[in-house]
């Protein structure tokens, strides 16, 4: 009986306790999954050298980042979302419109999204864009018409190409590297197709009818787990894989990047830009947390610094590809000084 | 059988009767044979499946059991590291200093040859060397035997996770890499104690550094908020509709929907603790004591299932004994039917709690799967709890995390073996059979 009583103002005392004990003391970044190993690594390195309390990181997808972000001002907001593509301009709205109104943009580099296979591989691949674009999208030109996908096979497509099925895993549509492949590698391989090219269409025309990838078998929706997509390669030679570049270069003992139009996926190809499907990274700062909560500005400074940002630093180790020196400089001076951003344009 | 039938039925018949049973004996001790060689087959199977599990759990698991250690002497160089300035000072490079010692064919002032002497050694290196000096501050100018874990690339050379024989461009670590490691193996540096850091340590993106120790004590808090929510309301609902309520349509119904409740998927109570303790309420996110709030909700419809059929299982002659001699109803519950009934209870929330324990999908909803390098020191610090941990470690690139994640799998399996077995030790204890 009394411990009933006791366990029951326990909670009462607990549940009072719960609202009261809010006042947020760590760092707390929210956003892309693709930027969360930099600021993991950040993050780390911040907590081991400063006395401040761990920064909590979370990985929730870039929209999701920006749900959570643009919720509002306060303890129960994060204090910096990643992306792996620029804010959209309805997001920027939501910010301004639940009093987030100050918000500085920060990229910190950029990623390149490649396609790989395992290195027991036995052909040596070596893809367009238009021919990515032909194996993948739901339809494509057949005989000058705009048809559903007949390609079962890469030799199919091209002759030069290995007489193996085409299989193809990838992200879910929920990803952030889902959304920057259709972009990247999706519709500028649409737009190398003759058939659009002398159709006349326009851009619109290109993201309404390119956007979409097949679900007739030869593109396996296989989950966020890049993990499983690996040891599913593993098992099968002749599949490929659509990875972030940073995940194949942590995994270069079992994937092989996918040569497009002859250029091999590296830190020096994306980095220069000849490698072609490659997208910004950012992450965006609530400048009215700075200088409330504690140890933000150190965090900054430490995300700014060269140790992190610049060519062989530590984010540069884990695959991130990074900015030129004047741009490193330039970020650095519009961080240090929270200048906001603009709306987007779209 | 042919006794009874002589009794009740005439000669023709029994007759038949007989020829039918002896006839269709064989076919019916066959039909058994069959029943009986399914049921083992079934047995067999499951058996073989659990073994498959726990095997190649164990097989890549106790790699990230071990951890592969170099043990340096470490000049701590008043020049690099002076008292004033700790805990800042120059240890990375002291280290290095070391490094070089061992391989002096190595330019160290070319940033690119320094970096292949210092990528041996795990990140943590330097900080462990800081934390000692901090301590100790006495030990500037003096050399120190410093045993410090490798990188994980080095680590899994050692424990032949990288095969020597595949090609070099294959291997994360080159040819010359696996001669400088030779080298400090043969100078008898190198050592592969146990690895405590995977208990003691809280996440890392190193997987030489990671461990689990956020994880338990976010998971330790969950339940504990798990446990003092849905175990007083639960006994408190279970006694009401079992000994209290009237039979009516209104308790009816609301023993359907707890029998349902307790079949609703785990996402829909993360849904929900999101919207209202995250969203309504502005609980902190990732906090074990939101996760405890959810698993409660999850665990309360166990328990109160668990709780009304001991209650059940309570002979009604000891209710009528009782009332007999003068108590009251009140009396009747508390000071009899629930503790006879505790035994069942107890194991019934042993089982629910268990349950809580591996429940990641609620968990993932309310951000409890960020990344933080320390432990929390309380329920609403922000904390991962076990099966979030083994979901961020499945996720992760780096290959160290490939061992630890089927650890942790273990780890958590270990504790949920310990709980069941305290359900089963209750049970037998101190069950009484009427």
């Amino acid at each position: 009986m009394s411990v009933t009583k006791i366990t029951t103002s326990a909670i009462a005392i607990v549940a009072l306790t719960a609202t009261a004990a809010a006042a947020r003391e760590e760092i707390r970044r929210v956003g892309s999954s693709t930027v969360f190993p930099y600021t993991q690594a950040v993050a780390e390195r911040f907590a081991n050298t400063t006395e401040f309390p761990s920064p909590i990181v979370e990985s929730t997808g870039t929209g999701g980042g920006m749900q959570i972000f643009c919720g509002g001002i306060g303890e129960s907001f994060a204090d910096i979302t990643g992306a792996s593509r620029a804010m959209k301009a309805s997001e920027y709205q939501m910010c301004q419109d639940n009093g987030v109104t100050s918000i500085t943009e920060a990229q910190i580099g950029s990623d390149g999204l490649s396609l790989a296979v395992s290195v027991e591989s036995p052909h040596d691949w070596d893809l367009t864009l238009g021919q990515i674009f032909l194996a993948l999208a739901a339809e494509v030109p057949v005989d000058g018409e705009w048809a559903a996908n007949p390609y079962t096979n890469w030799s199919e497509i091209d002759a030069s190409l290995p007489d193996v099925e085409i299989e193809v895993l990838g992200p879910p549509p929920t990803s952030g590297t889902r959304d920057a492949f259709v972009e990247l590698a999706m519709h500028a391989g649409c737009e190398e197709l003759e058939y659009v090219q002398n159709g006349g269409f326009d851009g619109d025309w290109v993201e309404e009818n390119c956007s979409r990838m097949r679900t007739d078998g030869p593109f396996i929706e296989a989950g966020e787990n890049d993990n499983l997509i690996v040891q599913r390669l593993q098992s099968d030679p002749t599949a490929l894989g659509i990875f972030g570049y940073s995940f194949v270069y942590e995994n270069l003992d079992t994937l092989a990047g996918v040569k497009i139009a002859g250029t091999t996926p590296s830190l020096e190809t994306i980095g220069d830009g000849s490698y072609p499907v490659s997208r910004p990274l950012f992450f965006y700062i609530k400048n009215a947390h700075r200088g409330v909560i504690p140890g933000f500005e150190e965090f900054l400074t430490e995300y700014m610094s060269e140790d992190a940002l610049a060519p062989g630093g530590y984010l540069n180790e884990r695959g991130l590809v990074t900015l030129s020196e004047e741009r490193r400089d330039e970020l650095r001076e519009r961080v240090a000084n929270s200048v906001p951003m603009e709306a987007p344009a779209d | 059988m042919t006794d009874l039938t002589t009794d009740n039925a005439g000669p023709g018949p029994r007759n038949l009767t007989t020829e039918a049973v002896k006839n269709s004996l064989g076919r019916r001790n066959r039909k058994q044979l069959y029943l009986q060689g399914l049921g083992i087959a079934a047995i067999t199977f499951a058996l073989t499946m659990l073994f498959i599990l726990i095997w190649s759990l164990v097989s890549t698991g106790h790699h990230a059991f071990t951890q592969t250690h170099v043990t340096l002497d470490v000049y701590v160089d008043p020049e690099e590291i002076s008292e004033e300035n700790l805990p800042r000072g120059g240890f990375s490079e002291v280290l290095l200093a070391s490094m070089a010692q061992q391989f002096p064919d190595i330019d160290v002032s070319d940033r690119a040859e320094a970096r292949k002497l210092s990528s041996i050694l795990s990140d943590g290196a330097q900080f462990q060397l800081r934390d000692r000096v901090v301590s100790d501050p006495s030990l500037i100018g003096q050399t120190v035997s410093l045993t410090v874990p490798l990188s994980d690339p080095y680590d899994q050379l050692n424990k032949n996770l990288v095969r020597r024989d595949t090609p070099e461009n294959r291997r994360r670590v080159d040819d010359a890499a696996i001669a400088r490691f030779d080298q400090l193996a043969d100078r008898g540096m190198i050592s592969t104690p146990l690895n405590f850091t995977l208990l003691t340590a809280a996440d890392s993106r190193f997987p030489e550094l990671a461990g689990l120790r956020g994880a338990l004590v976010g998971s330790f808090w969950a339940l504990l908020t798990c446990f003092l929510i849905s175990f007083p309301l639960g006994i408190g609902a279970a006694v009401y509709l079992e000994e209290f309520a009237p039979k009516s349509r209104v308790s009816d119904f609301i023993e359907i929907n707890i029998n349902n409740l307790a079949a609703v998927p785990s996402v829909v109570f993360g849904l929900l603790a999101l919207a209202v303790f995250i969203g309504w309420f502005g609980m902190p996110r990732s906090a074990p004591f939101v996760g405890g709030l959810t698993l409660a909700l999850m665990t309360m419809p166990t328990i109160i299932i668990a709780t009304r059929a001991a209650l059940k299982a309570v002979p009604p002659s000891i209710r009528e004994a009782a009332l007999g001699v003068g108590a009251s109803k009140h009396q009747v519950v508390f000071q009899h039917v629930l503790p006879l009934a505790m035994p069942g209870i107890l194991t019934g929330t042993i089982i629910g709690l268990a349950q809580a324990l591996g429940e990641t999908a609620p968990l993932l909803l309310i951000g409890m799967n960020a990344f933080i390098t320390s432990a929390p020191s309380g329920p609403f610090d922000s904390a991962t709890a076990l099966p979030t941990q083994i979901f961020i470690w499945a996720d992760s690139p780096e290959r160290g995390f490939v061992s630890r994640t089927s650890a942790a799998i273990l780890v958590l399996l270990g504790f949920l073996i310990f709980m069941n077995a305290i359900a089963i030790f209750l049970r037998s204890k101190f069950e009484r059979k009427w």
